[in-house]
């Protein structure tokens, strides 16, 4: 046995940096913010500095020393869609980088250099990074290389055009000569890269399209990887928190005589909307907060419920809305013949990130420093800003992985609550929400109600209004996609349904939940209206008495042939027609969705007692340029247990103004053991990139949602399903 | 004051014995590795060995332990099953996110060390603790067998 071992965190570090952990399987790259140094630091605590030690930076994401040593610099956070690899892919590329030995970087917070080009600032979102910032990183990757060359052309008194480049080397192929990027990174930063550089043509591609090795997983399996969750700066206290259960309401009274008792408890910090505790480790930090006697001030919302709730969106959904799209002459065509109605509810949902909520800040007189994973890394910076009164160039945000995101870190309340109690702390504390405390305070995806109504003529939908009633996200989060009453969202995937329809009409009701906070979650508005859209589409063909497959693809081949052509690969694929058991159905649905054309297929059994047991899932993808494809295939995978575990489990209920949600145990997951077949078939394309970290949670609840119809005729209408009405122990 | 043998070494830790082997692995010994997801053995992130055996050390008490032998994700590696995990799950390229990683192989080492060959039930069995909110239960699956087959033939 060996000696004992310090055993405080700070101490500790050196040690771990030292601990060699074992086979470094897999042959990945080190990233350069994973090293036991930058650790010590803060994961990317170099980030932001002026770039001193690399001579050529010719834009924010590139930066080659003399060694030759090229790090990228990525603006998107890196949350499990496998970005670092894919806009490193985009940037190496044009860069004619050996992608072997690039380093990665997380960007440091600043929407001027690192702005999403869709959004205008530093955000991760809305599956976009790729679509976003393709032009962008290939222009900056090819201006680079063009300077590259022409420092080379230059030392050899050549012509630009007579040389190549070529893994990190400039290459002169008539007299043989070759220098390095490392060689030429001093010559170079003396130019500057041309405004609109040539880009390459796609089938001359030597990193895109191919299904390479992410950057960030070898990390991932050895324990090293760094989250938020797991910054440590020297000295740092643990803290966890409790905010009034009842959403507005505020803290009491608070006894803590109880909690100074507590081993390892420091402080107890009480702020006028909640109560943390601040010890030696997070587990005394609970302990120390279970013990407190906290009454709280519940304020009016302690009457709200659910069935309040929904009683209130059904009422505003009777109204008009605001018209987001109109097409022919709806009125008259609803009126022409037997008109059918239905409407659709989605329930509110969590996102349940695997690693809960949780921010690290030291914050000092003159300065403070953040550690975190957010999808708004500038944002991050803003608010910590304005919490402190510091300007915000005197905040560091140090940017880390997330253990999932989802939407959830797009909000900064974690980071704003956080650096309120660490003002109050002397020296880096971390603040760790528990499951509960994260399930109970989320910014919810919305509950919606969607009233649908149609006409058909000739076996074809002829009219179509969707009436679309929920929360705005977007007023609260990026004003500008709110306008005329119109959240750009909340419409997305309804206002360019892919049907061919000739009087087409789509309203949005904006209709907030009375102090429900909502946001954004995986899939959007999407999820909503292609869960409404596709079902009610099945709905529509069996009364039109044709195959969902059949009803669908007329309409399809006018108007979206790549959505068409989606959905007869995917019936191919997953034997669509072919004999079933009994009570095992089919069911299809197919979106446009994040400039992505996807059908999807399952196939389920509905037991006697209202059992869902979803056997395969088939989807057929076309994403255009797949830039890495197998990060495509695992995007779509992924996505598509999400979205089951939505429709089969999600629902996030209030009483008396509480969640009564609080953890896996009632806020339940899909397991291993509950999970079907999937195959997901790629196709080629040369149209621009689509996104597609959302697109699976969008596809999996309808294509569910039709195969229980075709398996037990029962048209369910809200979200999760419902056992017992599939039991037939209560009615739809 | 606790003393634990992690990784082959003893280490001593000024807790209560009460206190969960996760936040001492975390906190006190800084091998963050092993993650937090639930607190209530619902999630599986907190996964190590404890004598080769999986558990969850978000409720397992650091008094409970005695001098048995506690291995994290940090040094599973260094044993054939880690090891053969590890290149499996990098070769069949099963991470997103990566959070509830640490578990999953766990949990996946320790079924592989007692069960040479799995099948997809005794998979479920052994893996249905462990939650991933991103969804790599398909390539999960996969990587098990690679590494069961890349390990005993």
């Amino acid at each position: 046995m060996t000696k004992t071992l310090i055993s405080s965190p700070h101490e500790t570090l050196s040690r771990r940096a030292m601990l060699r952990v074992g086979a470094a399987a897999g042959g990945g790259l080190l990233l350069a913010f994973h090293s036991p140094f930058a650790r010590a630091l803060g994961a990317n605590a170099n980030v932001g500095r002026q770039f001193a030690s690399e001579p050529f930076s010719p834009n924010a994401f590139i930066r080659i020393d003399r060694a030759g040593k090229t790090t990228l610099v990525i603006p998107q956070a890196e949350m499990g869609q496998g970005v670092y690899t894919s806009l490193s892919m985009i940037l190496a590329e044009e860069l004619d980088a050996a992608f072997e030995t690039v380093a990665v970087e997380a960007a440091p917070p600043s929407d001027a250099l690192y702005g999403n080009p869709i959004f205008g600032i530093q955000a991760t979102g809305n599956s976009n990074s790729v679509r976003a910032f393709w032009n962008k990183l290939r222009a900056a990757g090819a201006g680079a290389r063009a300077i590259l060359i022409a420092a080379a052309a230059a030392r050899w008194k050549v012509l630009p055009t007579s040389c190549t480049a070529e893994n990190s080397l400039v290459i002169h192929a008539p007299t043989g000569r070759k220098l390095s990027y490392g060689a030429l990174a001093d010559a170079a930063a003396k130019l500057t890269p041309p405004a609109n550089p040539p880009l390459k043509d796609p089938k001359d591609f030597k990193l895109i399209g191919k299904p390479l090795k992410r950057l960030d997983t070898p990390n991932k399996v050895n324990g090293k990887a760094l989250y938020g969750i797991d910054m440590l700066p020297a000295g740092v206290k643990f803290a966890t928190l409790a905010a009034c259960p009842v959403f507005g309401g505020k803290v009491g009274h608070v006894d803590d005589s109880r909690t100074r008792t507590v081993a390892g408890v420091r402080q107890i910090v009480a702020l006028d909307d909640l109560v943390a505790v601040v010890a030696d480790h997070v587990w005394a930090a609970k302990k120390g907060l279970e013990a407190l006697d906290i009454t709280w001030n519940e304020g009016p919302n302690a009457r709200i419920d659910s069935a309040f709730l929904w009683q209130d969106i059904k009422a505003a959904s009777e109204q008009a809305g605001a018209v987001a799209k109109s097409i022919g002459d709806v009125q008259s065509a609803l009126k022409d013949a037997d008109a059918v109605e239905a409407h659709y509810e989605l329930p509110f949902l969590a996102h349940a990130p695997l690693e809960p909520m949780n921010c690290t800040v030291h914050v000092r007189p003159d300065g403070c420093d953040v550690w975190v994973g957010t999808q708004v890394c500038a944002r991050t910076q803003a608010i910590a800003a304005k919490v402190t009164g510091l300007p915000p160039e005197k905040v560091a945000v140090h940017n880390q992985l997330l253990g999932g995101g989802f939407g959830r870190r797009l909000d900064v309340d974690g980071t704003e609550k956080s650096v309120r109690i660490a003002q109050r702390v002397d020296g880096p504390v971390k603040v760790v929400w528990t499951r509960e405390e994260d399930i109970q305070h989320d910014y919810y995806r919305p509950i919606y109600y969607d009233r649908i109504t149609a006409t058909l003529k000739d076996g074809e939908i002829n009219a179509w209004n969707d009436r679309i009633t929920g929360s705005s996200v977007m007023a609260r989060w990026f004003p500008l996609g709110y306008q005329h009453g119109v959240d750009i969202d909340g419409v997305d995937s309804a206002i360019d349904e892919p049907y061919d329809i000739p009087n087409m009409r789509v309203e949005f009701v904006r209709h907030e939940p009375p102090e429900i906070p909502t946001g954004f979650w995986r899939g959007v508005g999407p999820n909503n209206n292609v869960f409404a859209i596709e079902s009610f589409i099945d709905e529509l063909a069996r009364k039109a008495g044709k195959d969902p497959i059949d009803f669908r693809l007329p309409m399809l081949a006018r108007k979206t042939p790549r959505l068409k052509a989606a959905l007869d690969l995917a019936a191919q694929k997953a034997g669509w027609g072919k004999p079933l058991p009994p009570r095992t159905g089919r069911g299809v649905a197919v979106q446009v969705s994040f400039a992505s054309f996807i059908a999807t297929i399952s196939e389920v059994e509905v037991d006697p007692d209202g059992e869902v047991f979803v056997h395969r899932i088939t989807s057929a993808v076309d994403t255009g340029i797949a830039v890495n494809p197998d990060t495509i295939v695992a995007q779509l995978q992924g996505g598509l247990i999400f979205g089951l575990t939505a429709a089969l489990y999600g629902e996030i209920t209030i009483a008396n103004g509480r969640v009564q949600q609080s953890n896996f145990n009632d806020y339940r997951m899909l397991r291993i053991d509950q999970t079907p077949s999937i195959d997901v078939h790629l196709i080629r394309s040369g149209e621009p990139p689509g996104g597609i970290g959302e697109t699976g949670a969008t596809a999996a609840p309808p294509a569910l949602r039709n195969a229980i119809y075709a398996a037990t005729g029962i048209p369910l209408r809200r979200l999760p399903f419902d056992r017992d009405v599939l039991a037939g122990r209560k009615a739809s | 004051m606790a003393r634990l043998i992690v990784n082959g070494q003893l280490r001593e830790a000024p807790v209560e014995d009460d206190t969960p082997l996760l936040w001492v692995l975390r906190d006190v010994f800084g091998l963050t590795g092993t993650k937090f997801g639930c607190g209530i053995a619902q999630c599986g992130a907190c996964t190590v060995h404890i004598d080769g055996k999986a558990v969850r050390s978000c409720v397992l008490s650091v008094g409970s332990i005695g001098n048995r032998a506690i291995t994290t994700i940090e040094a599973i590696g260094e044993t054939p099953a880690g090891a053969s995990v590890q290149k499996a799950w990098l070769d069949i390229e099963v991470v997103q996110c990566g959070y509830c990683q640490s578990g999953q192989i766990m949990s996946a080492c320790a079924l592989l060390v007692k069960t040479p060959h799995p099948d997809d039930s005794d998979i479920d069995a052994a893996m249905a603790g462990n939650i991933c909110r991103c969804g790599t239960y398909v390539r999960i699956r996969a990587a098990i067998k690679n590494a069961a087959a890349s390990l005993h033939g």
